[in-house]
């Protein structure tokens, strides 16, 4: 069975883990698109290179057209000043033309011969720099061709410097500039260029050009420019005609355009980057160059042409500029673009990493989480596990000490006895420690639930200390517990779980205190608030008493004298908070409605004055199976579970548990715990057979409490104000006496005492025998009716001090400490001879307590295997319940259909066809549908005959940890029981139920 | 032979039951359920526990000896088996039940052929004690005793 849960559990552990798995495996986008990350850091990449591409071709586009634009402004600038130059030279060739029709012409005889001429142009050379020289032809007729010759004395030759043969007309140079004076002569019309030049500047007047040539002299490109001189005056729009008529001859000069060029592109600047070509474009699909190389190299990419007007509009000219370089890089355009495309791939670079980074987290974050979750399922199967095991344990080792204590029964020598005993000392301990893990296994599966039952806190706390009387009695050590007046006498809670967290606080502090005290204290958590503001004024008036103590060395106002490790509990704040208690006893009386709140937070401290706890162990007290060394355990026995096993419950009950210790000096351990308040019409149902009684007989009686210690007197104080008894303190024997007055006057101030409670070591310290005398002095002075009964209080007392007490006067009573409350009633009890009303019924035990729950009740029992149906209705008809069997959950179903008169029904849970859990479902959902019914045919008449359906259902299952408690009230069931039955937890499952439905018990 | 011997042997061997595991507290618990109003409590249990058993054991032994082994059903007769023995307290059946059964999660046949082997002979075992000790609290009776309670 043990393999079976087991593996169930596995697969529970599987299953939510991948639950787990499916639900917190959020993909983050990156996560999800993993795969793609390459693909973006290319994508990247080659966006930036697109960009700095753009960004190199905008910038280098700017460049362009910048330098386009430097280009045209130089060309065109170079174009103006060459086109200025040109016009001036033409003007003066102008000029020249209208000297010589002036002087040649108009005078007569003629003012110019060569001579003159020659000198004259040489003279006015520097006004034409362009021309390398000027020349006059005369026209001259055929007709006259004879006299011209005759009168200049040579023949007109031609342009070959031949004998020019017969024409219509010679055009003989007569003047030339002294450059020019081969020229003499020469027929100009002989020349095919010359001749069209002079018939176009004689037909329109103006200066007119050839067509690039080289010219004779320099080898230079040149242009010829021609001008007509005529005889007479011209009207002022001369037809074409005219002009023919009228003229006389030609001033011609030649135009060393390189040069021209040459000179005026070196007066600029930035000449070396240009590339400037100047071409005749008048036939313009065949340009004529007219400067620089007719090849071209430079930069052919960049042009600018710019026109040139020389002043003939039958020739037309343009210049071309050209850079001498091509465009060099723009290293500007190309580092930036570079550079921003580092910049992307880095930034490319960078994301990528970055993704990939957190797709490498956040790998790393699921593998943890999933090692997180198999660590959690590891551990709860560990638990799992522990509980099983301990379970399992739990079984074998019954039967060893049941063995062993029916081994005991027999006759043994002393030796085996004390094996025996021993063996079964060992056995309950092994039994207490399975338990233990147990309840921590059930705890760490979640499995444990708390109670939420009424119950008395005080008593409980009574029982604890009742537990541990013998030891500390034994020990010598004080044990006391004092609960605040304001904790509620009745809290919900869960009472055993409670007892179980104090009586290992109590008993840790027993096992490791030698000599000293243990206290335990309850209070309300809002008044330690209260008591620690309050401190600092106590101290401050705090001093009165302290003179006190002084006496045997190093005292505390602690309950034993010892030093405790924690000094809220002592004198000075206890006090406060008892004072605190009487001045708000009737206020808080009144102000009810302030305790209405639902919940009460609870502050116990458990204060001893043992070794304490090393400090370097302090901070794993909590863990379990720690303890503070080794050699502790040896010593002290115990396995250290204990400790975590109350932290947990401390935390289920939303408290807190902490602890001040000092070594050597003691330990104070203090939880918190939320109980809610109980209303007050449920306490009748509370009264269960644990919670005792207290007599109320005592209420109204008047005791003196006589005890130097106040913390002490006030535990007094408080167990006898439990019984209703009025108490004053008094701090030795004298006090007393003065308080009740020496006299025995019953004068309203003097206290008139039923009991006096004197502490042992008040009475021991004080004088010896001195309070008999006092007892007799009173005895005859005070005209009472009865004297006080003389009651001694002690932790431990021998036979001899019995004796001695016993003479001194104390012949009534020693109360044995611890105190408890149903204690001390019993000692007055018999003191004072008050009859004791017989308590009944207290001593019904689980059996006899199941029969009453269960006598006569109608039970179902469900269960497939025939042996085990059997055995659970004997179990059951034992306790006098009316059991009818069915053998599967279609049975139980049929037998179960409304209405029916089954009390419960016990089922099974594993069972072919239908389990248990499937029939519960079922039973439940008919129940539903019939109250439904039932709730709404009956309207009005119905709230009195109404009846809930719900037959309470209990799961029996053989494996109780793995019951899986949860499941089964998914299902509607109300509990479950272990099978094969125990009376222990039928006995819980059984009362638990019955108690909650009281109604239909009855 | 003596009543009061034949009580003190009764005693002695439902003790040795105990000690040697054949027989665990529960047994004890049915004897105690046994009392006046339901005398033959103990003893129809027993009986109605060898019936089932048997015809379990039958079934297991079928269900092993198929072609092809249906280790599920051999599971659930093997459970059936254990929760009766539980009930009535045999513990070593128990065990060897619980054996059993994890050799079935195993699918294992040979493991299950041997703890069929074993469950029977705990069963023949418990089975034999049993009786034993019925024939000795007849004997008991027979002899005009009371059985003793254990404890």
């Amino acid at each position: 069975m043990g393999l079976k849960m087991q593996q169930g559990h596995h697969h529970s552990v599987a299953v939510r883990l991948n639950e787990q798995m499916g639900t917190k495996r959020g993909y983050t986008f990156i996560q999800a698109n993993r795969a793609w990350l390459p693909k973006f850091l290319l994508l990247w990449i080659m966006v930036m290179a697109f960009l700095s591409t753009m960004i190199y071709n905008g910038m280098d586009a700017d460049n362009k057209v910048r330098r386009k634009d430097v280009l045209g402004s130089m060309c065109d600038q170079r174009a103006r000043m060459l086109q200025d130059q040109f016009s001036v030279s033409v003007n003066h060739v102008h000029a020249l033309a209208i000297l010589v029709s002036t002087f040649h012409y108009y005078k007569n005889p003629s003012a110019i011969d060569q001579e003159t001429f020659a000198e004259y142009t040489a003279r006015t050379a520097f006004e034409r720099p362009l021309l390398s020289g000027v020349a006059y032809a005369q026209r001259v007729v055929n007709s006259e061709r004879g006299n011209f010759e005759r009168k200049h004395g040579w023949t007109i030759k031609t342009m070959e410097r031949e004998p020019s043969s017969v024409r219509d007309e010679y055009a003989p140079v007569i003047f030339s500039q002294e450059s020019l004076s081969y020229l003499e002569s020469l027929d100009m019309m002989s020349g095919e260029e010359d001749r069209e030049n002079i018939l176009r500047a004689r037909a329109t007047g103006k200066a007119v050009l050839t067509s690039p040539f080289r010219l004779l002299g320099s080898h230079h490109l040149g242009v010829v420019l021609t001008f007509p001189v005529y005889k007479s005056k011209l009207s002022l729009s001369p037809t074409v005609q005219e002009r023919v008529e009228a003229t006389a001859g030609y001033v011609g000069g030649a135009f060393d355009v390189e040069s021209l060029v040459e000179n005026l592109l070196g007066q600029l600047a930035g000449n070396q980057a240009f590339l400037v070509n100047v071409y005749d474009v008048t036939n313009s699909s065949d340009p004529l160059i007219m400067y620089g190389h007719q090849y071209q190299d430079g930069d052919m990419s960049l042009s600018h042409e710019s026109k040139l007007d020389f002043g003939d509009p039958f020739r037309k000219h343009q210049m071309i500029c050209r850079y001498h370089q091509k465009a060099p890089m723009s290293w500007t355009a190309l580092t930036t673009a570079f550079l921003f495309f580092v910049i992307g791939l880095l930034v490319g670079y960078i994301l990528y990493g970055a993704g990939i980074h957190i797709v490498k987290v956040e790998d790393d974050f699921h593998e943890m989480e999933e090692l997180k979750v198999r660590a959690e399922a590891a551990d709860v199967a560990k638990s799992q596990f522990l509980a099983t095991v301990s379970h399992e344990i739990r079984t074998p080792m019954n039967g060893i000490l049941g063995m062993l204590a029916l081994l005991l029964d027999t006759e043994l020598s002393s030796t085996q006895r004390d094996y025996a005993q021993t063996a079964q000392a060992c056995g309950k301990a092994l039994i207490a420690l399975i338990n233990e893990v147990l309840d921590r296994a059930k705890i760490e599966a979640g499995k444990l639930e708390l109670e939420a039952v009424p119950f008395d806190l005080r008593s409980i706390l009574d029982d604890v200390l009742s537990l541990f009387s013998e030891k500390s009695r034994h020990k010598g050590i004080e044990l006391a517990v004092f609960v605040s007046d304001k904790v509620p006498e009745i809290v919900m809670g869960d009472p055993g779980r409670f007892r179980q967290i104090i009586t290992n606080l109590v008993g840790n502090s027993v096992k490791f205190t030698e000599r000293g005290h243990i206290f335990v204290k309850v209070h309300q958590a809002e008044n330690m608030k209260a008591m620690v503001n309050g401190k600092a004024e106590t101290c401050m008036n705090g001093g009165s008493d302290g003179g006190l103590f002084l006496s045997g060395g190093r005292q505390f106002k602690t309950l034993s004298g010892c030093e405790a490790a924690d000094e809220r509990n002592s004198w000075d704040t206890f006090k406060h908070l008892i004072a605190d208690e009487e001045f708000h006893s009737d206020a808080s009386r009144k102000m009810t409605t302030n305790e209405a709140s639902e919940h009460v937070m609870l502050m116990v401290c458990v204060e001893d004055t043992g070794i304490g706890i090393p400090l370097c162990a302090q901070d794993r007290v909590f863990t379990p199976f720690m303890q503070a060394d080794s050699s502790t355990s040896r010593h002290y026995g115990g396995t250290g579970i204990g400790l975590s096993i109350s932290k947990c419950l401390v935390e289920l009950m939303g408290g807190q548990i902490n602890f001040i210790s000092r070594p050597q000096v003691g330990s104070t351990f203090s939880f918190t715990a939320v109980f809610e308040r109980c209303r007050k019409n449920l306490h009748g149902d509370m009264k269960k057979p644990s919670s005792e009684d207290l007599p109320s007989s005592f209420r109204g009686l008047k005791a003196i409490v006589v005890d130097e210690k106040p913390v002490r007197a006030a535990i007094t104080r408080y167990h006898l104000k439990r019984l209703g008894i009025v108490v004053e303190v008094a701090s030795n024997i004298k006090n007393t006496i003065a308080m009740c007055g020496k006299n025995g006057s019953l004068t309203s101030r003097n206290f008139q005492p039923d009991l006096i409670l004197v502490e042992k070591d008040s009475w021991m310290s004080g004088e010896e025998g001195g309070l008999n005398v006092h007892l007799l002095d009173w005895k005859q002075s005070a005209n009472m009716f009865q004297l006080p009964k003389m009651i001694l209080l002690a932790t431990n007392i021998s036979d001899a001090e019995f004796d001695n007490a016993k003479s001194a006067g104390f012949a009534d009573t020693v109360i044995m400490k611890p105190l408890r409350a149903s204690m001390v009633a019993a000692c007055l009890q018999q003191v004072l001879g008050i009859g004791k009303k017989r308590q009944q019924g207290k001593d019904i035990s689980n059996g006899s307590f199941l029969q009453s729950l269960l006598f006569g009740k109608k039970i179902l029992v469900v269960d497939d295997n025939r042996v085990n149906r059997r055995v659970a209705a004997g179990a059951l008809k034992k306790f006098g319940a009316d059991v009818e069997c069915a053998e599967s959950g279609k049975a139980a179903l049929a037998l179960l259909q409304l209405p029916h008169n089954f009390d419960a029904c016990f089922m099974d849970i594993q069972m072919p066809e239908m389990d248990g859990f499937e029939a519960t479902r079922r039973i439940r959902l008919m129940e539903t549908n019939a109250n439904e019914l039932v709730n709404g045919g009956a309207t009005d008449e119905g709230i009195i005959g109404k009846r809930e359906w719900h037959v309470p259902i209990l799961a029996m299952t053989a494996d109780v940890i793995h019951a899986t408690y949860d499941e089964c009230l998914k299902c509607g069931m109300d509990g479950y029981v272990s099978k094969p039955f125990e009376e222990e937890n039928l006995y819980q499952a059984v009362a638990k139920f019955f108690k909650s439905k009281p109604m239909r018990n009855l | 032979m003596e009543v009061g011997q034949l009580q003190r042997r009764l005693v002695d061997y439902t003790k040795s039951l105990l000690t040697e595991g054949i027989l665990d507290d529960q047994f004890s618990q049915l004897q105690k359920l046994q009392d006046e109003s339901d005398p033959g409590f103990l003893v129809e249990v027993v009986s109605l526990f060898f019936e089932d058993s048997e015809k379990l054991l039958n079934d297991i032994t079928g269900a092993l000896d198929q072609q092809s082994v249906d280790f599920k059903t051999v599971d659930g007769y093997v459970h059936q088996l254990k929760g009766s023995s539980a009930s009535v307290g045999a513990l070593r059946l128990k065990n060897a039940c619980v054996a059993f059964r994890s050799f079935c999660e195993e699918q294992s046949l040979e493991g299950c052929l041997r703890s069929l082997q074993e469950v029977k002979q705990e069963y023949y075992n418990v089975k034999n004690k049993v009786e034993t000790l019925f024939k000795m609290e007849k004997q008991i009776v027979a002899a005009g005793g009371s059985v003793p309670k254990t404890e």
